[in-house]
């Protein structure tokens, strides 16, 4: 997986190889069930509570943390969605008015398909403001190991 | 994916303003290699001295170099802390999508069966 992210550019590009034809990646994006079941890291509960993958179409997911706290992404689908690409725009419902676009396109060639994701933000500090999420993610991770370790230790030194 | 301001992305988009331009960073690769003064860092460049300084004083304010003074020169410092924060940001994002992209790749595998 490359990710291509220049300073001073509000921009991210993610490119991705994936071993199956075109049409299944686009299912996995376009169904339910089947978003569900990869999208965002496994300790997050994905609901996907609206798909409708038409031009102007809207969706609307929430992801759920360990503590039941939701965070709620909704957006719309522009143009017809194909296997070929998806365009979308994203709006985090605590953020009205941010709202970043995706292009999504899959290139199929002797059974590989190539992902591109390229998302596109009204400024560099709206792209930093999204990413500080992820890290978020990664301060949350590192502080329950960090809690496992030491219920772990608690146990041990009562035995 | 999960998102929530936590105060230091201001300084962080300061870190980025300050890398997006090619001097600077090629003044942060030289610093790499240790101190170094204005008359030094200026020297691979067609630039003036005080064309480098202000180039150094942005550097500066994003937390990328530190500055001290010796005999009558000032030396510039690598900072490398800040640096390290924007690659943990990269890192992080990227370890989202990597992680549902290997995902992605099991359900993949799993529709193939299916079909």
């Amino acid at each position: 997986m490359k990710v291509i992210a220049e300073p001073g550019v509000p921009q991210v590009v993610i490119i991705r190889e994936f071993r199956a034809p075109r049409e299944l990646l686009f299912r996995a994006y376009t169904e339910p069930d089947l978003v569900k079941r990869w999208l965002g890291p496994a300790e997050l509960e994905l609901v996907v509570n609206q798909l409708d993958p038409q031009h102007g179409g809207r969706w609307r997911w929430t992801q759920y943390d360990s503590d039941g706290k939701g965070y709620v992404f909704h957006g719309l689908y522009h143009g017809e969605p194909t296997p070929e690409r998806i365009v979308q725009t994203y709006e985090f419902d605590h953020a009205p008015g941010t709202v970043y676009l995706n292009l999504i396109t899959f290139d199929e060639a002797d059974g590989v398909t190539t992902l591109t994701q390229n998302t596109v933000f009204f400024a560099v500090e709206d792209r930093d403001l999204y990413v500080a999420g992820g890290m978020e993610r990664g301060i949350r991770a590192s502080m329950q190991q960090l809690d496992d370790l030491v219920t772990q230790l608690a146990k041990e030194s009562n035995s | 994916m999960v998102l929530k301001p936590l105060g230091y992305e201001d300084g962080l988009t300061g870190v980025f303003a300050a890398l997006a331009d090619p001097t600077r960073r090629a003044i942060l690769t030289q610093l790499k290699h240790g101190d170094a003064t204005v008359a030094e860092l200026a020297a691979p460049f067609s630039m003036s001295q005080p064309a480098v300084s202000k180039h150094l004083k942005v550097l500066e304010n994003a937390g990328l170099i530190s500055r001290s003074q010796r005999a009558t020169a000032r030396l510039s410092h690598l900072e490398a802390e800040p640096l390290r924060t924007a690659v943990g940001w990269l890192m992080d994002y990227r370890a989202y999508w990597a992680e549902s992209f290997d995902r992605l790749d099991d359900l993949l595998d799993d529709l193939k069966g299916e079909s």
